[in-house]
């Protein structure tokens, strides 16, 4: 049982290759004879296949493709088709929404119709894979939690590209594709409107987010200590609680009072996942649309705190007479 | 169960055996990703409330060589203010007329020392007629020491009492070494697929962001708004995009570069607008950016004409100015000292008492005070209405 001990898989059991459950008719089959690797053995599974395109999966793909094409060829167009200005300035390069003057009109393919079309295939292509992830699940039987969690990130990339832009009635308040560009399209995002740090759905994203992660580290701390008596058997000891599961209970009890329980640790975990992007999704909608100045308004409402003066008062000095423009 | 079978491959442990060299390479690879950063220990300095994260960060390295390329040469000996004024003595002298023959020469011997290569020496400006204005350079020397008088004289607010002489920007070099010229934002491909990319490479001026790289045409050539962000709480009172910002926020990256500051030695790190808890740097920079404004426009665009074509820019505009022309890395440029002080023929117009007359009965001439900024203001405007 030591051999669990270990970043990667040390002991990897070999049994013929599982074909999976009899799909319902009507969806196609899967292809290719499954093979074992022992490098994916180490870090999961070893057996590779059989594969499940489907229509949705190829769709996805395909439009995943072509936006994907369409970001690449326009950075590479942006260097005068030069390949090693291509790879070495690729970090920097960017395929620009429309500028704002341009409003909610459709631009010229050189004025942003590109990355208007490169966001509408990103999009169908992300939704595309959500359909599949969605009908895969029901397929096999199974609950549709993992396409509803993917769903919560498909909302912050909708608001963030097409909602909110819409809703302030310009393209160019989207962002960019590109690297380092839309890194910078944060920065001025957060400068633009005051401190997105005073936007309370911007810190309930940052509390799920990190509280994901100590619910990861947690969790997976938890199961990993007591995998020495069956507890990485997640299911049965939800249906039969054993020693592990009594143990690693006991141990939450003793360190901080409380304990989860085998199942609904994974709800917490669900949750927390889900409610990041979700609660940051809405942040972002509110930017710009009904609060202006995040930092303002939280003076307003007293959420900002106020500190004592350190500095002598500053006064703009634009507002003195006969100042400068 | 027969067909199953265990795959013990052991190299797991014939790894752990031959032991670091893949470990080794990871350490490497981990250790070549910091290549970048500066190595601690890097010293910080509590400025605003505690909390706030208003701190200065210094790292005492970089910061012993900036010291070293910031030492000031040693003052030339002082020149009385007695004595015949060059313009009597000399021919052809449009701006130190106030000066006596003594300060004019080492007012001279000072932009030789500054300024000219050190092989041409005078004859950088001068021709065998000294008076003569045959040379570019003997026009741009003079209208730079109008600026230079303008500077001590009418930009105290940015200034202040420690000044600028020639060296300040110049620093031994005839052109100084941080200028700026317009970048042609041509547009690459052709048709449909032309890309408005302002990308030749990253440019350390504005941090190797990828914001647009030319802020200076729009704020230190124009005049643009440099402020984004609402004063208000609610939307309707502010049309500033995004673009706008990252325009601004190029030029503040690279007001933080050509300082070697963070945005905290001027801004309030909880917000960049509000003024009354902004530091007192922050009213000093808002003036610099009037004063650079003002000599891009006012001297250096209209000597345009003046300069020989290798001097220009690819557009055909003229090497202009920004923060890092004088502060070159330093939050004060030469770290605050005033060498203008040993200076005061570039204080500004000097007062006589009895003017273009014999040198007054005082033992010293006084330099200009504040108070006289107005007359050598109208004195500078003579002298640049004449030079026309």
């Amino acid at each position: 049982m030591a051999e669990y001990q270990n970043i990667f898989t040390r002991v990897q059991i070999r049994a013929p290759a599982y074909e999976g459950v009899t799909l319902p008719r009507g969806t196609w089959i899967r292809q290719g004879t499954p093979f074992f690797n022992h490098l994916f053995g180490r870090f999961g599974d070893a057996q590779i296949g059989p594969f499940y395109l489907g229509t949705t999966g190829l769709l996805s793909l395909l439009s995943g493709f072509i936006a994907f094409e369409i970001i690449g060829l326009n950075m590479l167009a942006s260097v005068n088709w030069n390949f090693i200005q291509f790879i070495r300035l690729l970090p920097w390069l960017a395929l620009e929404p429309p500028a704002p003057s341009n409003g909610l009109h459709i631009p010229r393919l050189q004025d942003g119709g590109w990355w208007l079309m490169a966001g509408f295939f990103l999009t169908s292509s992300v939704l595309l894979w959500w359909l599949r992830m969605y009908r895969r699940a029901r397929a096999l039987g199974m609950g549709t939690h993992v396409a509803w969690a993917f769903a919560a990130a498909i909302w912050l990339m909708l608001v963030l590209g097409i909602i909110r832009p819409v809703l302030m009635g310009s393209f160019g308040e989207a962002v960019p594709f590109g690297i380092f560009p839309h890194l910078d399209w944060v920065a001025a995002f957060s400068l633009r409107y005051g401190n997105l740090f005073y936007n309370p759905f911007h810190c309930l994203s940052i509390a799920f987010l990190y509280g994901s992660a100590l619910l990861f580290a947690m969790h997976g701390g938890t199961i990993l200590a007591v995998s020495r008596y069956g507890g990485e058997r997640e299911i049965e000891q939800i249906l039969d609680r054993g020693t592990a599961a009594e143990r690693a209970a006991l141990f939450w009890r003793w360190t901080m009072g409380f304990n989860a329980t085998f199942e609904s640790i994974h709800r917490w975990a669900w949750w927390f996942a889900v409610l990041c992007p979700l609660t940051g999704g809405i942040g972002i909608l509110l930017t710009g649309t009904v609060v202006d100045n995040w930092y303002l308004w939280a003076v307003k409402h007293h959420v900002a705190p106020i500190y004592p003066q350190v500095f002598p008062t500053v006064i703009d000095p634009a507002t003195l007479p006969g100042a400068p423009k | 169960m027969t067909s199953q079978r265990v795959d013990v491959s052991g190299r797991g442990r014939a790894a752990t055996g031959a032991c670091g060299a893949p470990w080794l390479i990871i350490g490497l690879a981990a250790v070549s990703l910091l290549a970048g950063c500066e190595r601690p220990p890097i010293e910080s300095k509590q400025g605003g409330f505690r909390g706030t994260g208003m701190d200065t960060l210094i790292n005492p390295r970089s910061d012993a060589v900036t010291a070293v390329k910031n030492e000031i040469p040693d003052a030339l000996p002082a020149a009385s203010a007695d004595g015949p004024l060059a313009s009597t003595v000399y021919q052809n002298v449009e701006v130190l007329k106030d000066l006596s023959v003594g300060q004019f020469t080492r007012v001279m011997l000072a932009m030789n020392q500054w300024v000219a290569p050190k092989d041409q020496a005078c004859n950088y400006c001068h021709g065998a007629n000294m008076a003569s204005d045959d040379k570019y350079t003997k026009v741009v020397a003079r209208r730079m020491l109008q600026m230079v008088r303008h500077l001590n004289t009418d930009w105290k607010d940015h200034v202040g009492a420690t000044g600028v002489t020639c060296y300040t920007c110049h620093r031994g070099n005839a052109v100084p070494q941080n200028v700026w010229f317009e970048s042609p934002s041509e547009s690459k491909g052709k048709g449909f697929a032309a890309a408005n990319a302002d990308l030749f490479s990253p440019q350390a001026t504005i941090g190797h962001t990828s914001l647009p790289y030319d802020p200076y045409t729009e704020y230190f050539l124009g005049d643009a708004q440099i402020r984004v962000i609402s004063d208000n709480a609610l939307p309707g009172t502010d049309d500033k995009t995004i673009q706008h910002t990252e325009i601004t926020y190029a030029l503040m990256t690279s007001m933080s570069t050509s300082l070697g500051v963070n945005c905290t030695y001027c801004h309030n790190s909880r917000s960049f607008a509000v003024w009354d808890s902004s530091t007192p740097k922050r009213t000093t920079a808002w003036y610099g950016i009037r004063m650079v404004r003002d000599l891009n426009v006012a001297y250096l665009k209209p000597l345009t004409a003046t300069f020989p074509s290798h001097r220009l820019g690819v557009l055909g505009d003229v090497a202009k100015v920004n923060c890092a022309t004088c502060h070159q890395g330093v939050f004060k440029p030469l770290y605050g000292i005033s060498m203008a002080k040993d200076y005061p023929e570039l204080q500004g117009v000097i007062a006589h008492e009895v003017p273009g007359a014999a040198p007054a009965a005082a033992p010293t001439a006084t330099v200009a005070p504040a108070s006289a900024a107005p007359v050598a203001d109208k004195a500078l405007t003579a002298t640049r209405v004449a030079q026309r």
